[in-house]
């Protein structure tokens, strides 16, 4: 019989941190500059340079170990990873090898119906590198170290995730996570979040870990499922042809533009990075009612805040999960719930109608308050609900207030009986064969006469009143 | 004026008493320099526009009736590997030999705020890797007392301008012994002060845990002055200890060794001392007891694996410092490469000198995996043991004395072929280093030769006082003439 195999997965998260100034520096960590502008004799590696940490990185990484549950290593210290790179001006990183911040911590997720506990190993706080631009037609390679000693701390879990969906819901629950207690932006497209995933397979029943494979920096999730599913692929044909030992352990670059994981090197050239104890900075001691007063300052995280809008707003649990994905979205909504009272139409403007438009756009487009007008204008039955929608079309375009835009576009319904009176008298009158044939019990002619009303009003005839009149008429 | 023989303390009373100008004394320096320095290689490079820029706005400020500063107006030479704003800092190597630095070491900083004068940047040792100051890329440095014999190292620049009287005194860094061990082949006082102390901020690093900087000068007084200018906490070097109460030590250095209780490990005295250099020591230790001194003899097992766990470990954290020269930004590129790897190969290939090359290869193997529990941990094991040792020792003693270089100012070229045999002259100080303790390193006497030789004593933790207490003391007993005749070389 053929064995099945499961997939397991253990990954590796850089974060930036939300910091002003750089790790070991006081150079901005502004994204997007010119250049090597924000750079310094320190973090350019100059002789004779010395670094100084910054308390504020430190801050951040117990903030994130709070968040996530981990212990918090109350001495740690920084280590030097060495190696050459033209990214990084020291020739070595500083980093925490065997004495990181914080150990332990986990995250629960939820994929494709299933819980899932993913623990962590550990989170340690070290400096970023710079950033290589390969110019084309062109022998030479230019650097920018903008990026160079800006903060990070890396997550490491353990071999807890077991398939693409899964790993994509532990990084949008990180990112949650992380962007709630201002610990990090996690833009991935900006590479201020980006993962490393460390894929093997194994026949079920196995406890045991297969040789895995390292898939390097990625930064977006959509490609984070589309190359573990690919390297899964390709390691399940070899375990299925009775290759297994062709699954080596190496370094793989995800192409993103031919869809396939390449070999970047193996084993055998792997970096031996002669961690030692970095000589210029002190162990880092912190003490334990300050990790008490940072536990204090963390907002409601993702998990309480879904609980409480479960049962506040009685909204499902996949709506919510919808809602509270983005820390905007959330905060958005609730904004908008206190100006209208309606939970549910509002839950339902900002799934199906602002979360389409925010595919292309990164902002908000309107404000709380003129989906909260336009909510209550529908329920109040101003505008239908046809209407409402173009009404929203225009809103995403302009700050003025709902009820001026419907004035303005003349959306307004027509709500009263006795104005309608006149409009449905008339259709009445020019459609006796559609009269007749109700009355004789033809009833389908109804929906018939109702178009004609609707059409007679141009549109602003509230439905419901529309059809009370209609009947009454009709049944007189 | 005999510029040969001045001390900042002379200088300063002059400029104070308005007997001679700033001016005049850097530029009685500056022709001294070049009438004598061509045979000695004190100096790699000099400063004479700004160092008389310097001491003529000086002038103007002792002439506006400025009181000046004990540091003001008084020149001195820095090694070459502090960083000076827009001069040349070399560290005496082709890797660097075109490196301006846009910043000032911390130190360099704090003499020029006091008004101090920057002769020039001095010799020294490649990287500050050396004992006898013939590792530098480009000369030598002679002894001033024999000009066929080496400085010492790594810091020969500094001491041999000392001694020379090319500068009363001078800036050099400590790692193994590299103040301290051409302070007593040139017949100087030289401080190697507590880690933390004084701020490291630009200074090139070598063994990032054991430099220190600390000053070269003819008198225990005048080195005391000069550490109370560059000493002190800096927010720039994470390493450098904040709250301490410092300075003071020209006036407790007064108060005589009477009851002050010196230990004198044996293995210090021990085979491989020099008989002259172990005579002239002893001799000086029973002149402190004729002072009141209370001298006894104790065990201090440390020197021979303290010079390997010295060895492992600053090459360690050399071969990491010493990366960034990859001929990326700055520093040394070579000529034709193809792509990154090579670039950095032949770059350092070219650039570094044998014996630096020799320390990051020892620092790659040590730290590299499979090998780091036998070596480099075991070095840091032991270098706990020596902490807890003299730690003990400073519960006992306020000092411990020592010869600083087991043997005679050595000839040039003598012991370059063998490297372990000129790892040997750091055997008495690597330790303390290792220990992060302070020590002063002064003229004992004169071999019959009539070489120098230094006496160390080494005190704990931030105990520099008791030093410079101790210090001068057998300095004003011993009464030594200490200025070299020297040769003009044309």
């Amino acid at each position: 019989m053929m064995a099945t195999y499961e997939t397991v997965i253990g990954l590796e998260i850089h974060v930036e941190l939300n910091t002003r100034s750089k790790i070991f520096c006081s150079c901005a960590t502004a994204f997007g500059e010119a250049p090597n502008v924000n750079t310094c004799p320190v973090c350019l590696g100059l002789p004779g340079v010395m670094p100084v940490l910054n308390q504020e990185v430190v801050n951040l990484a117990v903030k994130a170990g709070n968040a996530l549950g981990c212990e918090i290593n109350l001495i740690n210290k920084m280590d030097r990873k060495n190696y050459f790179y033209p990214d990084l001006p020291k020739a070595y990183q500083i980093s925490q090898f065997d004495l990181p911040v914080c150990t332990g911590g986990f995250v629960d997720v939820l994929a494709e119906g299933k819980k899932t506990r993913v623990n962590l190993t550990r989170i340690h706080i070290e400096e970023d590198a710079g950033k290589l631009i390969h110019l084309e037609d062109e022998a030479y390679t230019l650097v920018d170290y903008n990026r160079g000693g800006v903060p990070l701390i890396e997550i490491v879990t353990e071999p807890d995730i077991r398939s693409a969906a899964e790993a994509v819901a532990f990084l949008k629950k990180l990112r949650a996570i992380l962007v709630y207690s201002g610990i990090s932006d996690c833009r991935m497209e900006q590479g201020s979040m980006r993962a490393d995933v460390n894929i093997s397979l194994r026949e079920v029943g196995f406890q045991g870990l297969n040789t895995k494979v390292e898939i390097k920096n990625m930064n977006s999730m959509k490609e984070v499922f589309k190359a573990v599913k690919k390297e899964e692929s390709r390691q399940l044909q070899l375990y299925t042809y009775g290759e297994g030992h062709k699954v080596v352990q190496e370094t793989r670059r995800w192409d993103q533009a031919k869809g396939r994981t390449l070999s970047m090197r193996s084993k055998e050239d792997a970096h031996d990075y002669r961690y030692f104890p970095e000589p210029d900075l002190p162990p880092v001691k912190i003490d334990g009612e300050w990790v008490e007063s940072i536990r204090a300052t963390l907002p409601e995280l993702p998990d309480e805040k879904k609980q409480r809008m479960m049962t506040t707003y009685g909204l499902k649990e996949a709506e919510v999960d919808i809602l509270i994905e983005e820390k905007e979205i959330a905060e958005f909504f609730e904004a908008t719930v206190v100006e209208s009272g309606e939970a549910r139409e509002s839950a339902n403007w900002i799934i199906t109608e602002v979360l389409r438009v925010m595919k292309h756009e990164a902002r908000i487009p309107l404000s709380p308050r003129q989906l909260a007008d336009l909510v209550l204008e529908v329920r109040k039955g101003t505008i239908s609900r046809t209407a409402a929608k173009e009404v929203f079309e225009v809103l995403l375009t302009r700050e003025d207030e709902t009820a001026a835009i419907i004035e303005e576009m003349g959306l307004k319904q027509i709500s009263s009986a006795d104005a309608l009176e006149g409009i449905i008298q008339g259709v009445l009158e020019e459609n006796p064969q559609a009269v007749a044939d109700y009355r004789a019990g033809r009833t389908q002619s109804f929906g018939f006469l109702m178009g004609r009303c609707m059409k007679a009003s141009k549109g602003k005839g509230n439905p419901g009143i529309v059809k009370q009149v209609l009947e009454d008429k009709l049944g007189s | 004026m005999d510029i040969a023989k001045m001390t900042i303390k002379a200088i300063h009373t002059g400029l104070e008493n308005k007997d001679f100008k700033a001016e005049e004394v850097t530029r009685a320096y500056l022709a001294r320099i070049k009438a004598f320095d061509q045979g000695i290689g004190a100096f790699l490079s000099l400063d004479e526009a700004g160092a008389i820029a310097m001491s003529r706005g000086i002038d103007e400020k002792i002439q506006g009736g400025e009181a000046p500063g004990l540091l003001t107006g008084v020149p001195l030479a820095v090694k070459d590997n502090l960083c000076t704003r827009g001069l040349k800092t070399t560290c005496a190597s082709r890797m660097l030999e075109d490196f301006v630095p846009p910043y000032d070491a911390t130190v360099v900083g704090r003499l020029r705020e006091r008004g101090a004068v920057i002769l020039g940047k001095a010799n020294m040792d490649e990287f500050a890797m050396g004992s006898s100051n013939e590792n530098s890329a480009f000369y030598p440095v002679k002894n001033p007392w024999d000009m066929t014999r080496v400085s010492g190292g790594s810091s020969g620049g500094p001491a041999a301008a000392v001694a020379a009287g090319f500068a009363p005194y001078a800036l050099g860094s400590d790692t193994g012994g590299s103040i301290r061990m051409p302070a007593s082949f040139c017949g100087l006082v030289g401080v190697k002060p507590t880690y933390g102390a004084v701020s490291r901020y630009g200074l090139i690093a070598f063994g990032s845990s054991l430099d220190q900087v600390g000053p070269f000068a003819r008198t225990v007084e005048d080195a005391a002055i000069a550490l109370e200018g560059i000493e002190g906490f800096d927010p720039k070097d994470a390493t450098s200890v904040e709250g301490r109460v410092r300075g003071g030590y020209t006036a407790s250095m007064l108060s005589g060794v009477k009851g002050i209780r010196i230990g004198v490990p044996r293995e210090f005295f021990a085979q491989g001392v020099d008989p002259e250099v172990k005579k002239t020591v002893l001799r000086a230790v029973k002149r402190l007891e004729a002072l009141g001194a209370e001298v006894e003899e104790f065990s201090l097992p440390i020197t021979e694996s303290g010079l390997s766990a010295y060895y492992m470990i600053s090459s360690a954290e050399a071969s990491s410092n010493l990366g960034r020269y990859d001929g990326v930004r700055f520093g040394y590129r070579t000529r034709d490469y193809d792509g990154f790897e090579e670039m950095v190969v032949k770059s350092r290939t070219e650039a570094f000198g044998q014996e630096v090359k020799r320390r990051i290869m020892l620092g790659t193997y040590v730290l590299s995996s499979g090998y780091y529990d036998a070596y480099y941990k075991k070095a840091m094991l032991f270098r706990q043991k020596v902490r807890r040792l003299f730690k003990e020792a400073f519960e006992v003693y306020d000092a411990v004395v020592s010869p600083t270089v087991p043997v005679l100012p050595f000839k040039l070229g003598e012991k370059t072929q063998d490297p372990l045999a000129m790892y040997l002259a750091d055997l008495f100080t690597v330790n303390v280093n290792i220990a992060g303790i302070p020590a002063i390193s002064l003229p004992a006497g004169f071999s019959e030769g009539g070489l120098p030789v230094g006496i160390q004593f080494m005190g704990d933790h931030f105990e520099e006082t008791k030093l410079f207490r101790i210090a001068y003391a057998l300095e004003q007993d011993l009464g030594l003439n200490l200025v070299p005749e020297l040769k003009e070389v044309k």
